[in-house]
């Protein structure tokens, strides 16, 4: 009886010859914040429209409330969406922007303006119900836009790229913002970006696609930690990978054979498979250690100072065409030119088997 | 050197602007001429001629009966033009280069042949020549003057508009209603004014398509006729002054951005 708020079974799209989805099936819950990450062409908006029913799946069903609403207009189906560019009406007021969905419905002007001023109170701009869209800034438009999808209460709210327009503050900003009125409202949010950090802020669901499938879903800890697959590996966040084959296989280990030496990990592989091993930066240790997995010498070939930590790459001595990425204290002493030894804890090596 | 460089392109501007403007500054000038022929030297000014076009019945009908078919067939023009811009502009059609070529093809066809192929046809259909075979006339001509400035000034970033407001529960004809029509109000505007400029003071049609109720040019040129008179120069100083207005509305219209 506890049904998903939204049921994505089986959906595959084609636009002409080009495949942009492929049995995508997602679920999502009442009151979460959904993020769908992935790089331009992973067809992440492309399901975001296929959600607003802007777009009719080639395959699959799309479920609301348990209802079937694979082929409902958008006028007919419990979502709003909040587009890239905002898609204000530039003729309207702001107030009469965000009463326009209610007026749809028949509401009666009274109560319209009342319930349009309290979205507005609700996203900070109160005070802007009298102005015209083009006296807004980027962010107050963007805002605007929010309330006006808010305001007729959807099951579900889809975000195209909310936060693309900004400059770099203001989307830091929006972003902390979008996740308070989120948990105000309570609404389902669905949030399609290519920016990591956003997604890692404000998910509490983070669903990582590449060429129209999904590669990872989960809570963003869980992904960056344990990204399931090699592309999750190092779209959410930078990895060192190190591809090798399991070379023999023990009691609940196995040892992978890498290009810096075997590397033993628990885990129950089949002799032979090929395996990857990603390594997140902060978890690289750069000179001698006494415990943890060695990886062989490498020569530093650049350091950056970026405020809070230091960001060196390294290129491995046995085996050139690898470089390490590592993230060090900012009171790490390294420079490049450096030969180093590098280690890492073993219980940090993530597996990749794809 | 130079100065006279500049004398003589003084010269040529005053010589351009004199060739395109002489000819209306006599016509405006002879129509306050006080004697009865349009001819220097000037006696005026006087205002009996324009008393003695607004005392013609046949003038002033002939001048309600043009603002009406200006009215009536721009509405018509750009209520059609708007809509095929539209479908051009929102769906993907079979063939879409090709029709919208074809819809703006009489642009290009003299209006005489406009006209002689509209009265072979309503002679054909049993329409006689009247007021309103002159407006279908008029529409015929001014419908592809709409669709072009129309579907010029229809943008992708309208389709998102559009998209907003039926993801917000509008129902197809509240969003050409509510948000297209007044998105594109400039360049619907500016299409209606041009539009009637063009059938204000549109004559060859006019003159194959209407018998006794006819519209002003027509009427001028039955004056004409009858040999030149202070009085035609005063109802075509009318004619001129009203054309103005138009396209001084058409400019405001369409040139005056509305900051984005």
């Amino acid at each position: 009886m506890n049904a998903p708020l939204v049921d994505i079974r089986d959906v595959s799209h084609r636009f002409g010859q080009h495949r942009v989805l492929r049995n995508v099936s997602l679920t999502i819950e009442a009151g979460s914040y959904t993020i769908l990450l992935g790089p331009s062409g992973s067809g992440k908006t492309t399901l975001l429209s296929i959600l607003g029913g802007f777009v009719n799946p080639s395959e699959g069903k799309v479920l609301i409330r348990g209802q079937d609403c694979t082929s409902v207009p958008p006028a007919k189906r419990p979502t709003t969406t909040v587009f890239q560019d905002y898609a204000l009406f530039p003729h309207m007021s702001v107030g009469g922007n965000v009463g326009f969905g209610l007026r749809m419905q028949g509401v009666d002007g009274t109560t319209r303006a009342a319930k349009a001023r309290d979205a507005l109170a609700l996203v900070g701009l109160a005070a802007a119900f009298d102005k015209k869209p083009h006296q807004l800034s980027g962010g107050q438009r963007q805002r605007v836009a929010l309330a006006r999808a808010l305001v007729i209460e959807p099951a579900v709210l889809l975000l195209d790229e909310p936060l693309g327009a900004l400059d770099l503050k203001l989307r830091r900003q929006m972003q902390d913002e979008l996740k308070a009125i989120q948990k105000r409202v309570g609404t389902a949010f669905i949030h399609v970006t290519h920016d990591q950090e956003e997604a890692m802020a404000l998910a509490d669901h983070c669903v990582v696609m590449n060429d129209g499938r999904i590669e990872d879903e989960g809570p963003p800890e869980r992904v960056y930690a344990r990204p399931a697959t090699r592309f999750s590996a190092t779209f959410m966040g930078e990895s060192t990978i190190l591809a090798g084959t399991v070379l023999e296989t023990g009691d609940r280990t196995c040892t992978i054979a890498t290009p810096v030496g075997p590397v033993s990990l628990p885990s129950a592989l089949p002799r032979g498979s090929a395996a990857a091993l990603a390594i997140r930066p902060e978890h690289l240790v750069l000179g001698a250690a006494s415990a943890g997995t060695k990886l062989g010498k490498a020569d530093v070939s650049d350091v950056v100072f970026q405020g809070s930590f230091k960001r060196v790459l390294a290129t491995s001595v046995e085996e050139p065409s690898l470089r390490f990425i590592a993230k060090l204290p900012a009171t790490a002493v390294v420079q490049a030119g450096d030969r180093v030894a590098i280690s890492c804890d073993t219980d940090q090596i993530i597996l990749l088997t794809d | 050197m130079r100065s006279v460089a500049r004398i003589v392109s003084w010269i040529y501007a005053l010589a351009v602007y004199g060739f395109i403007f002489l000819p209306v500054v006599v016509l405006v000038l002879f129509s306050l001429q006080s004697t009865s022929f349009p001819i220097p030297p000037f006696t005026g000014p006087s205002l009996r001629w324009y008393e003695a076009v607004l005392s013609d019945s046949r003038l002033t009908s002939a001048l309600v009966n043009s603002l009406l078919v200006a009215l009536i067939s721009s509405a018509a023009a750009v209520t059609l033009g708007f809509l095929s811009a539209w479908g051009f502009a929102r769906f993907v059609l079979p063939g879409s280069g090709l029709l919208r070529g074809l819809i703006t093809l009489p642009l290009t066809v003299s209006y005489l042949i406009i006209g002689m192929g509209l009265l072979v046809l309503f002679n054909w259909a049993g329409v006689p020549k009247s007021l309103l075979a002159a407006g279908i006339g008029h529409v015929v001509i001014n419908l592809p003057l709409c669709f072009a400035i129309i579907y010029s000034q229809m943008g992708d970033h309208q389709i998102n508009i559009e998209r907003a407001a039926r993801d917000l529960g509008a129902p197809e004809w509240k969003v050409l209603l509510l948000i297209t029509v007044p998105v594109m109000a400039p360049a619907i505007f500016a299409g209606f004014f041009l539009s009637m400029t063009f059938s204000w003071d549109e004559f060859v049609i006019s003159f194959l398509l209407t018998r006794f109720e006819t519209t002003l040019p027509v009427e001028i040129w039955n004056l004409l006729r009858s040999g030149l008179n202070p009085k035609t120069n005063a109802v075509g100083s009318l004619v001129f002054a009203v054309s103005i207005v138009l396209v001084v509305f058409f400019e405001l219209t369409l040139l005056r951005r509305k900051p984005a």
